[in-house]
């Protein structure tokens, strides 16, 4: 694309960033807010964020939430890498098609019929819904998004890589583990990061699929909101978007650096030929 | 010993998603065909395996598809499907037209930002969906943010009423999809040879001419991607009109969820979801025609 930047497009880019975030800010900003309308401003004041660190409920929701994202990303991460590597390689086997349709098909199918049937099937199972259930519910939706994001990297990998290191005498699993997992390992890393973030964030198959003895923090604020406008939920909202952030931009600065890292030291080792 | 390896990591993943996905697609199928029951689980008949053959037969007699003629039957549901078709058909074409412009202009933007770019359309999609909807309750409210602000312009004398209408849900969609619009844009754009547009005006193309001729039909992968990636959410979205939506405004993954949560009938609200897929199989599959199309062409 050549590099005419127009008048039209700084407009197109201001408005277009200002609506993303504008909303957010604003959020934040009355966050801070002394007064308990949350659209009068009364006077910076930071007691709502002390009234969240006090509420148990807050507190005991959010290390269900964290709980779930933490072992059903690291699940989705296995099964996602494994499915990306069944995508990617052209191997040949009964019911491919409907494979790949079982991977592309979570990632636009609305959030209720997953949820709703992942219940029923809990119930005629007869296991009990908790913890356990919103692991495999969140697990079984994100290794998706981690399948379409690796098999993206491994679509551009050099499969000669791996085959000479199988001539050298690697076993698959050895040639996997030092040839092709360290140059998708970016890959695998931001996916297991979506698969967190996903289930953080997941509000309507967490409600299906837990029960009374689990509430996630999504479920917690959906129960706040549908009273009303609080000051307490966007110091926690705050909170949140804080923390998501932080770990989003450390997390791609630090791969920027392993990736230039890498390029240097592939260019060193061309030098030196 | 290789094909032993090959076939644990095809069949890992594969019957995972046979036993966690597709299979609960048929239990969805088989309840919206049982009936409504004061019992625990609310529904009969059930399966008893134990009974053998005829406890099957049993079974199965008692299947029908009453709650199907009870979905026609009733002008909500019917209308339901309609209003989140065409929710989400306009919240698309806004998408379109508000995403397309971001898009072209990032991919103008000198390339050291472009990633900056990036990461900011990326970001909202990272922080919280609730949140994000939850932020446009303390805007579009009648003493809300817009409206303060609306009034202190002197454009208008009293205040909009925008929370609980369908408008509402319009923006709170269009907000919460706009950057599966960008992206897959944007990515199609960003690989577009600027020497054609050049030699497109060369030749004597005026800029808007080259645009609809060059830009344009190249970027329609992208567009295509970016519509089935707004539009198929939308349909069966649930949150953003529960939020945002008034008590008239009429989406089927509301309607589901007050049938499950709300009223307790399993068999209508799974009945309510197989009716949804098949509304929604159609462009799920043209998608993934599409996105297999795309895949082969880049390889």
């Amino acid at each position: 694309m050549n590099n005419r930047f127009s008048w039209f497009n700084a407009t197109s880019l201001t408005l277009g960033f200002a609506f993303l975030y504008i909303p957010i800010i604003i959020l934040v900003a009355y966050s801070f807010n002394e007064g308990k309308l949350v659209t009068v401003w009364a006077g910076f004041s930071t007691k709502w964020y002390g009234e969240v660190l006090n509420n148990q409920a807050f507190i005991n929701a959010a290390w269900v939430t964290v709980k779930v994202a933490f072992l059903s990303s690291t699940i989705a991460v296995v099964l996602g890498t494994m499915a990306a590597y069944v995508l990617v390689k052209a191997w040949r086997f009964p019911g491919r098609t409907l494979f790949s349709g079982m991977i592309y098909a979570p990632l636009v199918l609305p959030e209720v019929i997953t949820g709703l049937s992942l219940l029923l099937l809990f119930i005629s199972l007869g296991l009990n819904r908790g913890l356990i259930t919103i692991v495999l519910a969140h697990a079984t939706f994100s290794m998706c998004y981690v399948s379409v994001v690796v098999s993206s990297r491994l679509v551009s990998f050099d499969e000669s890589m791996e085959e000479a290191a199988l001539d050298l005498g690697c076993t698959p699993f050895d040639a996997f583990r030092s040839v092709t997992l360290p140059i998708i390992a970016p890959a695998v890393i931001s996916g297991w990061l979506l698969a967190f973030t996903l289930s953080l964030d997941d509000l309507v198959i967490a409600s299906f699929t837990s029960g009374p003895a689990a509430t996630t923090l999504p479920m917690k604020i959906y129960s706040q909101i549908r009273l009303g406008v609080s000051p307490e939920i966007n110091a926690l909202s705050s909170i949140i978007v804080g923390v998501v952030t932080f770990g989003v931009i450390a997390a791609s600065l630090i791969s920027k650096r392993a990736s230039l890292k890498r390029r240097r030291e592939e260019q060193m080792a061309l030098a030196q030929d | 010993m290789i094909n032993l390896r090959r076939w644990i990591v095809i069949a890992v993943p594969f019957f995972w998603l046979l036993a966690l996905f597709l299979i609960p697609f048929f239990t969805v199928f088989k309840i919206s065909l049982s009936d409504l029951a004061v019992a625990r689980p609310p529904y009969i008949p059930t399966l008893d395996l134990s009974g053998g053959l005829s406890a099957i037969k049993e079974f199965l007699s008692q299947l029908d598809f009453e709650n199907f003629a009870w979905l026609a039957s009733d002008a909500l549901y019917i209308n339901a499907y309609l209003s989140s078709l065409k929710i989400a058909f306009i919240s698309t074409v806004i998408s379109l037209l508000i995403g397309f412009p971001i898009a072209y202009g990032m991919a103008r933007v000198a390339v050291e930002w472009r990633p900056t770019l990036m990461m900011l359309v990326i970001l909202p999609f990272w922080t919280s969906f609730l949140i994000r909807i939850y932020a446009w309750i303390g805007i579009l409210k009648s003493e809300g943010l817009l409206n303060q602000f609306l009034l202190w312009l002197g454009v208008i004398d009293t205040p909009l009423i925008i929370l609980n209408t369908n408008i509402a849900v319009y923006i709170g969609i269009v907000y919460a999809y706009l950057p599966f619009m960008i992206l897959p844009i944007y990515a199609t754009l960003e690989k577009l040879d600027g020497s054609l547009l050049e030699a497109a005006e060369d030749l004597g193309c005026s800029r808007f001419t080259a645009f609809w001729l060059i830009t344009a039909p190249l970027a329609r992968p992208g567009i295509i991607a970016g519509c089935f990636l707004v539009f198929i959410p939308a349909v069966g979205e649930f949150v953003i009109p529960d939020i945002l939506g008034g008590s008239d405004t009429l989406m089927i993954g509301k309607i589901l969820w007050t049938e499950f949560f709300s009223n307790r009938d399993w068999p209508v609200a799974s009945a309510v979801a197989v009716v949804l897929l098949l509304v929604l199989i159609i462009p799920i599959v043209m998608f993934q025609k599409f996105q297999e199309r795309q895949q082969q062409a880049d390889v």
